[in-house]
């Protein structure tokens, strides 16, 4: 279990972390969502032992680990730019902690192959090299200098370098954000895949939010030095604690509604079913969540449509000028651009925030009845 | 294609001019006393022979000068790189108070030549009774601003996380820059090193005011030993012994051309 | 004991940064400061005293008629050196530029030509020069006789001297600047000598004018500042030719520094000459930060 207890972190004038607490499980795969300089990645180098908190401290297995240095802590990092040595062979690369972790000065050095004792501490670190190689599937690399492999076959490497010693923890640091898409959703897979396999806890930074919520059991969304909400990908989907976690979280972005000044739903939404809440608001509606229906009680003209396969995006202008986002499934027949269009939403996936502070007001669900 | 033919020769024909000395040393060293004196102006010498090479070898200590001359080089460069590969990784890759201030020290030392601090370093040297030894050679050289600023440009352009992923792996700060950095910068360590070669090799004005003993002569100390010895009487052998100095540069200039003149050009940097 | 995690940080920037930094200090700073006191003594090496003399030492060294020579012969042989130096390595590296589109192999071996005496000691090239411009065996002077001409005594003639030092001079350092130049050349983008035709600027001449020496301007910058700092610190070639004779018409600032300083030990004077020469230096380099503000090149 990882504690990272009220840690703050500045840079000169600068707060980058602010009062920043969060737990994860033995095990368990944490993610570190946010947009770049949300602190993110300052807050893995602090796990690390790379750099230092000015306030708080990081616990592994309830054991304050401030004062061990980054060697000490046992953890392994995969980097962005996967940090592997340009001048070392694969087997280098992924030997290297475990030269240094479990041979003496004397075994690495060329006597070592002459000793009896170090040779076989040398063959025992060397036939570890090639078990973790091959659970990765790069056996055939070994022999290759990390120029001469492509992006995926560094990754493997990045994260067979970080296997081969058993960390207690594992830190991602954007690892998938240089391979083609492709590859990345293949090993979104096979690092979930790791995580199950070695019971590790896996700490994982990203600022894509669909790596976020596909591969991690809990999801700390971080804004502006802060964790913004702490909970299960579902959880930040279906409640998001902000304004602002709603925008960051969900595939197409969230559409915004301000209500009137005075207070209140904005009249557009009165048929809905959401009770009227006494202060002023802003509506959020997942254009996933709004859908054509004949019946429906928000109305507007059709104005553009962007048609992708599974699913059909529109436009829609309603009579104050505001412009919705809905969706529709493929199959979908649109009428034309400019005509008549109803829409209709379920009460439950309309999001009400506050909206001075921009949290979330749950009241406004209670009782409401769906209209669909 | 008349101006092509006008543009060659003349590049010929400067090419041609600037070989002149070394063609003639090359001619008179094979030459014998009594062909060199006569008054006829011939470019091949009558036979070729190697008698005033060997002269060289034995009526001066040629090879003495040459050791010198490695050995000072060779002290020289372990030593700056053991001085300057350290700091100018701490002055990329670490964050310490007074960063700033050290390199602006730096940048500031590059601007003063050597021969700025002669005065001052042969005052010490000479209170410390330091003076003809190989210290008092070597000394003065071992931290180099100009190795500290071009291994510091080499250490900025690489990624930091290389570093982070280093200090993970269990290596400590020293054994990064051995066995990381430096193997990382291996174009630029070796531009230095046939600059710093290069310079110690050619250079008199030191081994001029710190040493009057002949056995500390370095190459280019010995040949003038070696001419005033012989009042211009000996011409062939004194030829002979300034083909075999500068040799190992010309030599190797003409093996690593690229390099070398990487390592020469980048100098220009120095004050 | 246990250091904790800043301490033993501390030690190691201490341990990395701290060699190079003592030695910066003692081998380059401490001497300068000294230096620059020492020249306002007459402090002579050995002596058990000196006086403070003010600007004595200067003025010795500005009014007096010998030893003027030092400074004005060094600002006289600059003179010649940078400009011819610069000019002599541009037009080279033109020529070899234009001539490597099309026969890249010959004008590499032309360029390992014209940098050899860079890479030659110098000390023993100037041996050689010795040899070539011996008045009545050297290589010049039989050829000149061969033309039924009387040729000069290059090195002892006091009026010729500080010239054929800076032939020499020269001879030595163009290869570097051609190299600089060459470097230069490179990095000019193709493209801009497409826009230049297009634009009608399409002779070879003025091609030169409107895109090659405006892009040039950085590199030409650099070069002066080297070819001037290296002319201003002209010495082997004094010291093993002439001695800054005959008569102190081949006296420049290093190698009267050095006679001053380490052969009559008068290490006040000897200062004094030193710090005019770092003034030299610091001024190119400052003129060349001051042309930098103002952009020299494309505007």
């Amino acid at each position: 279990m990882i504690e990272i207890d009220a840690v703050t972190r500045c840079f000169g004038e600068n707060t980058v972390l602010d009062n920043v607490s969060l737990v994860a499980e033995e095990g368990s795969f944490l993610a570190l969502l946010g947009p770049s300089g949300c602190g993110k990645s300052t807050l893995l180098r602090l796990i690390a032992g790379l750099d230092d908190p000015d306030a708080g401290c990081v616990r592994i297995k309830g054991r304050d680990i401030s004062g061990l240095s980054a060697v000490e802590r046992n953890v392994a990092m995969v980097f962005q730019s996967y940090a592997l040595y340009p001048h070392l062979s694969v087997a280098e690369n992924i030997g290297l902690p475990l030269a240094m972790r479990e041979l003496s000065r004397i075994d690495r050095s060329p006597l070592g192959r002459v000793f009896p004792a170090s040779r076989q501490r040398r063959s025992d670190t060397q036939a570890r090299v090639k078990k973790v190689a091959a659970s990765v599937g790069i056996s055939d690399l070994l022999d290759r200098k990390p120029g001469a492999l492509s992006g995926g076959q560094k990754q493997r490497v990045a994260l067979a370098r970080a296997l081969v010693r058993d960390p207690s923890v594992f830190l991602l640091d954007e690892p998938l954000s240089n391979l083609d898409a492709k590859l990345r959703v293949q090993m979104r897979a096979e690092i979930v895949a790791l995580n199950r396999a070695t019971g590790r806890t896996f700490i994982h930074v990203t600022h894509d939010q669909v790596e976020a919520m596909s591969m991690a059991d809990r999801v700390a969304v971080m804004l502006g030095g802060r964790v913004a909400q702490f909970g299960t990908p579902r959880e930040l989907y279906e409640t998001p604690s902000s304004r602002d976690v709603a925008a960051f979280v969900g595939t197409h972005p969230i559409t915004f509604v301000s209500g009137p000044k005075s207070g209140g739903l904005h009249p557009i939404f009165h048929g809905v079913g959401v009770p009227s809440p006494s202060g002023p608001v802003v509506i959020g509606i997942r254009p996933e969540h709004l859908t054509p229906a004949p019946q429906g009680p928000i109305t507007g003209r059709l104005h553009n449509i962007e048609y992708q396969g599974a699913e059909v995006l529109l436009d829609v202008i309603c009579d104050t000028g505001i412009t919705l986002r809905a969706t529709a499934t493929g199959d979908w027949q649109p009428p034309t651009p400019g005509s008549e269009i109803h829409l209709a939403c379920a009460p439950v996936h309309m999001h009400v925030f506050d909206a001075d502070s921009g949290a979330r007001l749950e009241a406004g669900h209670k009782g409401a009845a769906s209209c669909a | 294609m008349t101006g092509r033919i006008i543009l060659v020769t003349a590049l010929i024909l400067g090419a041609f001019l600037m070989l002149v000395p070394f063609l003639w040393m090359l001619s008179l060293s094979f030459k014998d006393s009594a062909e060199i004196f006569s008054s006829t102006l011939d470019f091949f010498p009558a036979r070729l022979s190697l008698d005033n090479y060997i002269t060289a070898f034995t009526k001066v200590d040629l090879g003495r000068f040459l050791l010198n001359g490695v050995i000072v080089c060779a002290g020289i460069l372990v030593f700056q790189f053991l001085f300057s590969v350290p700091c100018a990784y701490a002055l990329t890759q670490r964050r310490f108070r007074g960063r700033q201030v050290i390199f602006g020290l730096v940048l500031a030392g590059l601007l003063v030549p050597f021969h700025v601090t002669a005065i001052p370093l042969f005052l010490a040297l000479a209170k410390l009774n330091l003076l003809d030894t190989y210290t008092a050679l070597i000394v003065p050289f071992v931290s180099s601003m100009f190795g500290i600023f071009l291994f510091r440009q080499a250490f900025a352009a690489l990624s930091p996380d290389l570093f982070d992923a280093a200090r993970l792996d269990g290596l400590s700060e020293t054994a990064i820059v051995w066995r990381i950095a430096l193997p990382l910068v291996l174009p630029a360590a070796t531009a230095f090193g046939i600059f710093s070669v290069v310079a110690h090799w050619n250079d008199l004005f030191w081994n001029l005011i710190v040493t009057s003993d002949p056995n500390l002569a370095t190459p280019p100390r010995g040949i003038l030993y070696f001419r005033d010895r012989e009042s211009g009487s000996d011409i062939g052998p004194l030829m002979a012994a300034t083909v075999i100095v500068i040799a190992p540069m010309i030599v190797g200039f003409l093996m690593a051309q690229r390099r070398f003149i990487q390592g020469l050009a980048a100098g220009g940097l120095k004050g | 004991m246990r250091l904790s995690r800043k301490s033993r940080s501390v030690l190691t920037d201490i341990w990395l940064v701290g060699p190079a930094t003592c030695a910066m200090i003692v081998l380059i700073f401490i001497p300068v400061i000294i230096v620059a006191l020492m020249s306002f003594t007459d402090y002579q090496f050995g002596a058990r005293s000196f006086n403070w003399v003010g600007w004595q030492n200067y003025i010795v060294m500005l009014t007096d008629p010998t030893a003027r020579h030092a400074v004005t012969n060094t600002l006289v042989y600059a003179a010649i050196v940078i400009p011819a130096s610069i000019f002599l390595g541009l037009i080279v590296a033109l020529g070899l530029h234009h001539l490597a589109l099309k026969t890249p192999r010959f004008a590499s071996g032309l360029r390992a030509a014209y940098f050899l005496p860079v890479a030659a000691t110098l000390v023993a090239m100037a041996v050689v020069w010795q040899m070539l411009l011996h008045p009545s065996l050297g290589l010049l002077n039989q050829l000149l006789a061969a033309m039924g001409q009387q040729g000069p005594a290059w090195l002892s003639d006091r009026g010729l001297v500080l010239y054929t030092l800076a032939v020499i001079g020269i001879w030595q350092s163009v290869g570097y600047n051609m190299v600089l130049f060459l470097a230069g050349l490179a990095a000019i983008p193709s493209d801009l000598y497409d826009a230049a035709e297009l634009d009608g600027a399409g002779s070879g001449w003025n091609r030169f004018w409107t895109v090659t020496w405006p892009m040039l301007g950085p590199t030409t910058l650099f070069v002066t500042v080297i070819t001037a700092t290296g002319a201003f610190r002209v010495f082997e070639t004094v010291a093993t030719l002439t001695k800054g004779g005959p008569a102190f018409a081949s006296d420049v600032l290093v190698y009267a520094m050095y006679r001053e300083g380490f052969v009559y030990f008068k290490a006040g004077y000897s200062s004094a000459l030193t710090i005019v020469f770092f003034l030299l230096v610091l001024l190119v380099t400052a003129l060349k930060f001051g042309i930098l503000e103002k952009k020299v090149h494309y505007k």
